[in-house]
């Protein structure tokens, strides 16, 4: 389960609609700053014939090297005594033509070849990437400089070289967007269709890749710019008098110590032109491929943040005899904040584990369960996450008052976590016996070599076959099942008072589930441990609590022993989550419940569940509805109960 | 591996020969030639023959360490491309560790404080970064810390050896080196930084954090060697960057490499001088390829498989 990255519970409905990729785009401030930039300078190069300049390339010798703001001349002369203004304007318009003309020309030639590459397959594929390949052995602007060498210094010829050297990114960019769409099911049911080959790849095939090539031709213009002026610098690309912005710097070169002005000037223009390009290409990036969009909402942090915590403990009773428990979930209420909306993923959850005990929390994706365990030792990420109410004691101790020293301590050591998917929760570049040793070390302080010696003891104890050898496979090497005993034997590793197990079954297949549970189950009482074990599923639970609780819309709806509470539940809600599951031997019709969770942002007031409920009244709309013992240890929240 | 690489990378270098309008034996020998000396290179370089033979006939001679002559120069173009070669190599790498050694902490830095004051800052630099023409970069640098403060020499480093010993060469290095990385360092940084917020928000970086971990072995252990499996093809990738960008900075420093003797040899139409060296720096860059991608390989046990 994603939900460190994700807000628990998606909004049932948009209640926007999309904006346009426009209205995207300049509501990014720094791409509206690369607009508004590009739009000044295209507007003033656009205006050069009309407005009042001198001619650029008239020379005037008597009045050379004139300094900024000369009467007559506002950026000085050059070496010749032509106009530094006249001839910046005329420049930036030469080489932003360059730059669009070889970024546009590039995009076409590499898109027409990854095209047909991605769609004709085979041999033609082979024959094309080989050929591009080659051309990515080079470093980049040696083979322009080739070019330029043999074609011979000139504007044109440069320009032509750029655009060879960057036709490789756009043909093998195309290629790779095209190749994941050329075998989806719609190019088959175009292909079957009858369309002909050019009907569908710009049907089918070019709408689908035209966002990469406005990206790529978006975050490359600027570099071409670059390029381009590079060689005009070298006095490879654009020949006198004509100049562009590389050439101007070129020429102000060996001018540097007695007129710093007539380099500094077209170097600080290409800087602007290119930092607005930039700007705007990264924005167009991120409004078409979100996806690229590194890091999007969520953030690793050390540790959720949490409120003060007077603030968190205003209004909580006395803890009492809770304070001598491996922990005490009290009143817990943890948020996540996306934009302007506040999930309020849990919404006050108290859960009590005695020493040694075991303790389901069973509901629905989005009920908070996944959350709530996470919250216990601070590992939901921040932002978006954050407690903002209740504490959560380990022997009279809130673990959200530690400092991330202490809390560290008892990470691993005291309280042990044993995630949902193996294949994503062990590191793929360190062996697992590493990974094991790694938990040993950090606690118990010993070295290297008896670390290792234990972890191996403690592969075998989860039943690894080999454990010396499988010690140093790496996760990829183990089967799904093993990868969870190595997930296993680290949550055992220094013998934890508290496990935490957040569906450690729901990634593997029947068979293996059984096992490992069963096995998670026995380490845990020959250890003494206890077992916080959240799952969706009823009769897993049941196979390893002791005690239960069923949570909806992030609070505990239901909770008491788990022969009680699945023998008579209380809650509708629990009720009809027992009617959905199959029974073994037993006929009986399976009632799905009607409608979806709420989604945490928009709980309704009263009870969360009334809107699903066939046995809702309107006092179930009305304020807060009280868990109330329902019978010995038992409690339900609902008013009916 | 290498070898088909190495093949095309010749093909392509000898075709640019053929990419010359008009008689390239006369382009090389200039304006000037006799026809009987035009004639004599014709049929030494082969170029009489159809385009195959001619290939074959060029690698024959390349196999023996035969580049041609420079006929500028007046001397093998091997002898005044190796001469050159180290230069270019000690300031390409100069470069390249400067960009790694600041480009990847920064970005690191960036991705664990996403958002914050730090990335904002990290961010806008490299933009900028990014943005600049390294060859105006190198000019600003000669004007403020040669001219301004004479802090460092600007140019004038002749030779490689000889002369002022190893404290010498270090210190003309400075300010080529640093130009170069600039580009180098921003675009590493860049893609640190989202390789790092990748995989920050995996699960197996949560797995570490529950383990009690402190955050310098979770960070640098567990998400940066993940991180570095991405990052190390693109320093690759940078290293021809680096290399093609040395010309300009080896232009604008002065400084004896293959990118100066490029530009001069492309003014003199020096074509046999301009195809070694390009064929001695593309060379360089596969073998560079080659070493990132035995890196990527030991770092990640999947890829070795």
């Amino acid at each position: 389960m994603d939900i460190g990255i994700a807000p628990p519970v998606a909004p049932a409905a948009p209640r926007h609609a999309r904006p346009s990729a426009w209205a995207r785009l300049t509501r990014n401030r720094m791409a509206s700053l690369g607009l508004v930039l590009l739009a000044v300078i295209v507007a003033i190069v656009l205006a050069a014939p009309v407005l009042p300049l001198l001619p650029p390339n008239v020379t005037d010798v008597a009045h050379r090297l004139r300094p900024v703001l000369t009467p007559g001349h506002p950026l000085g002369t050059d070496q010749l005594g032509r106009d530094i203004l006249s001839r910046l304007i005329w420049g930036t318009q030469l080489s932003l033509a360059v730059g669009v003309t070889a970024a546009l020309a590039a995009s076409f030639i590499g898109s027409v070849i990854g095209l047909v590459a991605a769609f004709r397959g085979g041999l033609v594929d082979l024959l094309l990437m080989r050929g591009i390949d080659m051309l990515m052995a080079f470093p980049y602007l040696l083979l322009a400089l080739a070019i330029v060498a043999a074609l011979g210094p000139g504007l044109v010829h440069a320009m032509m070289a750029i655009i060879v050297v960057n036709v490789p990114f756009f043909a093998r960019g195309v290629r790779g967007g095209a190749l994941s769409i050329v075998h989806a099911d719609f190019m088959a049911a175009a292909r079957l269709s009858g369309l002909s080959d050019w009907r569908i790849v710009t049907s089918e095939l070019l709408p689908n890749v035209m966002p990469g090539i406005v990206i790529g031709v978006s975050t490359t213009i600027g570099w071409m710019i670059l390029e381009t002026a590079g060689l005009s610098f070298l006095g490879l690309g654009a020949q006198p008098p004509q100049a562009d912005l590389g050439g101007m710097l070129g020429e102000g070169r060996n001018l540097l110590q007695v007129a710093p002005h007539v380099a500094t000037i077209p170097g600080i223009v290409i800087l602007l032109l290119a930092i607005g390009i930039n700007l705007v290409g990264d924005g167009l990036r991120d409004v078409l491929d979100p996806k690229l969009k590194a890091g999007g909402l969520a953030r690793s942090s050390a540790r959720t943040a949490a409120a003060p915590g007077e603030q968190r403990r205003r209004g909580l009773p006395l803890a009492g005899h809770l304070a001598r428990l491996p922990l005490a979930i009290r009143g817990l209420r943890t948020e996540f904040r996306v934009g302007r909306s506040v999930y309020a993923a849990v919404g006050g959850v108290d859960i009590a584990i005695g020493p040694g005990e075991a303790v389901g929390i069973v509901g629905e994706s989005g009920s908070g369960k996944t959350v709530t365990a996470l919250s216990v030792l601070g590992l939901v990420a921040t932002p978006p996450g954050r407690i903002v109410g209740g504490e959560l004691l380990h022997h009279g101790e809130d673990l959200a008052d530690l400092d991330l020293r202490r809390l560290q301590d008892i990470r691993g050591r005291r309280i042990a976590f044993v995630f949902q998917d193996p294949q994503t929760t062990l590191n793929p570049l360190i062996p697992v016996g590493e990974q094991v040793a790694e938990s040993i070390r950090r606690h118990q302080g010993v070295g290297r070599a008896e670390a290792m010696r234990r972890a191996v003891a403690l592969l075998d104890s989860v039943r690894i076959p080999e454990p010396a050898e499988k010690a140093r496979a790496y996760p990829h090497e183990l089967s799904g099942g093993q990868r969870q005993r190595v997930v296993i034997a680290i949550a055992l590793a220094n013998d934890p008072e508290l496990i935490i197990a957040d569906e450690p079954t729901t990634a593997l297949d029947v068979t293996t589930q059984a096992r490992v549970l069963a096995l998670l189950n026995e380490l845990r009482r020959e250890r003494g441990a206890a077992l916080l074990f959240i799952s969706h599923d009823f009769g897993v639970i049941a196979s390893v609590c002791d005690r239960l609780h069923v949570m909806y819309g992030g609070r505990v709806v239901e909770s008491g022993p788990v022969a009680t509470v699945l023998g008579r539940p209380r809650h509708p809600y629990t009720q009809r989550l027992l009617a959905c599951v199959p029974e073994l031997g037993r006929r009986r019709p399976i009632v799905p419940i009607p409608g979806l969770p709420p989604s945490t942002d928009a709980l309704p007031p009263g009870c969360a569940f009334a809107p699903r409920c066939d046995l809702a009244q309107p006092r179930c709309g009305v304020g807060e509805i009280a868990l109330r013992s329902v019978g010995p240890e038992h409690a339900a929240r609902c008013v009916l109960a | 591996m290498v070898v088909p690489v190495l093949v095309g990378v010749s093909v392509i270098v000898f075709l640019v020969i053929n990419l010359i309008p008009g008689d390239p034996a006369r382009a090389i020998l200039g304006t000037f030639a006799t026809p009987a000396n035009t004639a004599e290179l014709t049929q030494q370089l082969g170029l009489d023959r159809p385009l195959p033979v001619q290939y074959l006939v060029w690698v024959g001679h390349l196999l023996h360490g035969d580049l041609g002559r420079s006929y500028i120069l007046h001397k093998p173009v091997l002898d005044e491309v190796l001469d050159r070669l180290f230069p270019t190599l000690l300031l390409a790498g100069a470069a390249l560790v400067l960009a790694g050694v600041v480009g990847i902490p920064l970005g690191i830095t960036a991705a664990v404080r996403q958002n914050g004051w730090q990335d904002k800052l990290i961010t806008v630099s490299v933009l900028v970064g990014i943005s600049t023409p390294s060859f105006w970069l190198g000019m600003l640098l000669i004007f403020w810390f040669g001219v301004r403060l004479a802090w460092l020499p600007v140019g004038g480093m002749m030779r490689m050896f000889g002369g002022g010993g190893v404290g010498d060469v270090a210190s003309h290095l400075v300010l080529p080196a640093v130009t170069l990385a600039a580009v180098a360092t921003a675009v590493l940084v860049r893609l640190t930084r989202g390789a790092m917020l990748e995989v920050l928000r995996q699960d197996y970086v949560r797995t570490a954090r529950a383990k009690g971990l402190t955050e310098g072995r979770v960070i640098y252990v567990h998400a940066f060697r993940n991180a570095l499996v991405g990052i190390i093809p693109v320093i690759g990738l940078q290293a021809g960057f680096v290399l093609g960008g040395a010309v300009y900075i080896e232009t604008v420093f002065q400084w004896p490499g293959i990118g100066r003797m490029l530009v001069s040899a492309i003014s003199t139409r020096d074509i046999l001088l301009v195809q070694g060296g390009v064929l001695v720096v593309a060379s360089a860059y596969v073998i560079v390829n080659l070493l990132t991608d035995l890196a990527q390989s030991m770092l990640d046990p999947r890829i070795r498989a």
